[in-house]
């Protein structure tokens, strides 16, 4: 059995510290405990629970969220170290009734079945073809000082780059398709 | 996870002093480990310096070689052009790595102090030695398939888990370093991690306090010619069962520069001198890549569930020595 240890004194009357974070553009104030992550962040003080917390343990995907448009995991994200970050979370993709082209690509190709992965899906989804614009290789560029076009993005490509986001269901063979079909919308609207 | 303070240092200087001021204080960067191990209570800093505002995130290129800002995050040292194009070897160690997401949060300096992922030293219900010094190594008797064949002691079987080091260590890279009385200090990789031994708990060279500020990595003729590859249970998304970090340059048919490494099997990124010897001065062929591979496991100890990754890890070696040969035809 593991050991319980009684925390000291000093730590218990620890107080919460007040900082602000910038989420979805706007500026929220939080009074929370330093250990508190960005998803529980997220999730339990802001209302924002679109965020999913599946492993907690950075190996699924669900949470995943953009700190300064990269794609992050906010599970293993300290809140309290975020003050100076931009983060976007799923429910800033909307503008009021009309989706982000990502989420009507899942939409159009059903690319869920219980939709528990799938704002992780989305976010990663959509910074995954931003790095590709960037002429970004993975592991599956088969040379790494020549990386693919955005056009030229294997279904290989997109697999392996969306490796970091899990599905129970198994829901990837139309989670790639909805990937190729934003990717066209992308196309279309420059 | 155990309460701590968090303190944001916004100059090196601040954060070695935070470190010597506060006993049990912890640099943080990435987090990817350390929150990962905290919330397991395998880690229970009392403080944490978050060093994110240090101004080492450059990626400074010479002719003579390359120095990598210790923040410098793992997606960003990957596809730095530089890197791509003079070093392969350690953007496809990189991108071999983790996920996408994770490869944005981790930083060059955390993946060199990231933690073994062995399932016992993760549970602290479990007997290890590096949790818990004097305690045990539930490893050595329980489910090691992951586990090393280099590097072991009685009492720490532990694999190092990272990609990024193994190709540092085959390119000859130097950690730079700001100790706490204010003065910097230069470290060979090869030298910056401790084999286990009777203290499987102490991991690296350096001392309480100290912060890694940079790494460099010289530039050689070698270094065009290198290649990782990476052998694991599914195809993304894994840590290594075996790998292989190679470099060589040849003249003609024959090897006259070659740098080897392997992971997934030593306790630490495992550079092999022996293997190296093996290829230099002859001919780029399969024998050749053979006799290197059969002397860099010569000392392999294998134990219950692991012995298949002595055969795996030669063959791994070949592979990657045939591919960056076959490139250079």
């Amino acid at each position: 059995m593991g050991v319980i240890t009684i925390p000291s004194e000093a730590a218990l009357q620890q107080a919460n510290v007040q900082f602000q974070l910038n989420i979805n553009g706007q500026t929220r104030t939080l009074d929370l405990d330093p250990r508190t992550t960005l998803l529980d962040a997220l999730r339990e003080h802001l209302g924002l629970n679109g965020s999913k917390k599946g492993c907690d343990q950075g190996q699924c995907g669900a949470c995943t969220v953009h700190v300064n448009g990269q794609r992050t995991l906010s599970c293993l994200s300290l809140a309290i170290a975020h003050q100076h970050d931009e983060i976007a979370t799923i429910e800033g993709l909307a503008e009021g009734e009309e989706l982000h082209p990502m989420q009507s690509a899942f939409m159009e190709c059903d690319g869920f079945q219980c939709g528990y992965c799938t704002p992780g899906q989305i976010m990663s989804a959509i910074a995954m073809l931003e790095e590709a614009a960037q002429t970004i290789p993975s592991h599956a560029t088969p040379v790494v000082s020549q990386p693919p076009s955005l056009d030229d993005l294997s279904l290989e490509e997109i697999r392996e780059r969306m490796s970091g986001n899990i599905c129970r269901c198994g829901a990837y063979p139309n989670i790639v398709e909805a990937i190729q079909y934003a990717r066209r919308l992308r196309k279309g609207s420059r | 996870m155990h309460p701590f303070s968090y303190l944001e240092a916004d100059s090196a200087e601040a954060a070695i002093r935070a470190a010597g001021l506060h006993a049990g204080a912890v640099f943080f960067a990435g987090g990817t480990t350390l929150i990962d191990l905290m919330k397991l209570d395998v880690m229970s800093p009392a403080t944490l310096i978050d060093i994110n505002r240090l101004p080492l995130c450059s990626i400074d290129a010479d002719s003579s070689g390359v120095a990598i800002g210790a923040n410098v995050r793992n997606s960003d040292l990957a596809h730095h052009r530089v890197i791509r194009e003079r070093f392969p070897v350690l953007t496809e160690a990189l991108l071999a790595g983790a996920s996408a997401q994770l490869r944005n949060m981790a930083s060059t300096a955390g993946n060199l102090m990231q933690r073994t992922r062995c399932a016992y030293f993760r549970d602290i219900n479990a007997k290890c030695n590096k949790r818990e010094p004097g305690s045990g190594c539930d490893a050595i008797t329980g489910f090691n398939r992951m586990h090393a064949l280099l590097g072991t002691s009685e009492h720490c079987v532990a694999t190092h888990p990272s990609d990024m080091c193994v190709a540092l260590i085959a390119l000859d890279a130097v950690v730079h370093t700001l100790l706490p009385n204010g003065t910097s200090r230069e470290i060979p990789l090869s030298e910056f991690y401790l084999l286990p031994g009777t203290t499987p708990d102490r991991e690296t060279a350096l001392e309480k306090g100290e912060l890694i500020t940079h790494v460099y990595v010289p530039d050689h003729p070698a270094c065009r010619h290198s290649h990782y590859l990476k052998v694991r249970d599914r195809s993304s998304y894994e840590f290594a069962l075996t790998s292989a970090a190679v470099a060589l340059e040849t003249e003609g048919r024959n090897i006259v520069e070659a740098r080897v490494a392997l992971g997934g099997i030593g306790t630490i990124p495992w550079r092999s001198p022996v293997a190296e010897n093996v290829l230099r001065g002859q001919p780029a062929e399969r024998k050749t890549f053979e006799a290197a591979a059969e002397a860099a496991l010569a000392g392999a100890k294998p134990l219950k569930h692991n012995a298949f990754k002595v055969e795996l890890a030669k063959r791994t070696l070949v592979l990657a020595l045939t591919e960056i040969a076959w490139q250079q035809h």
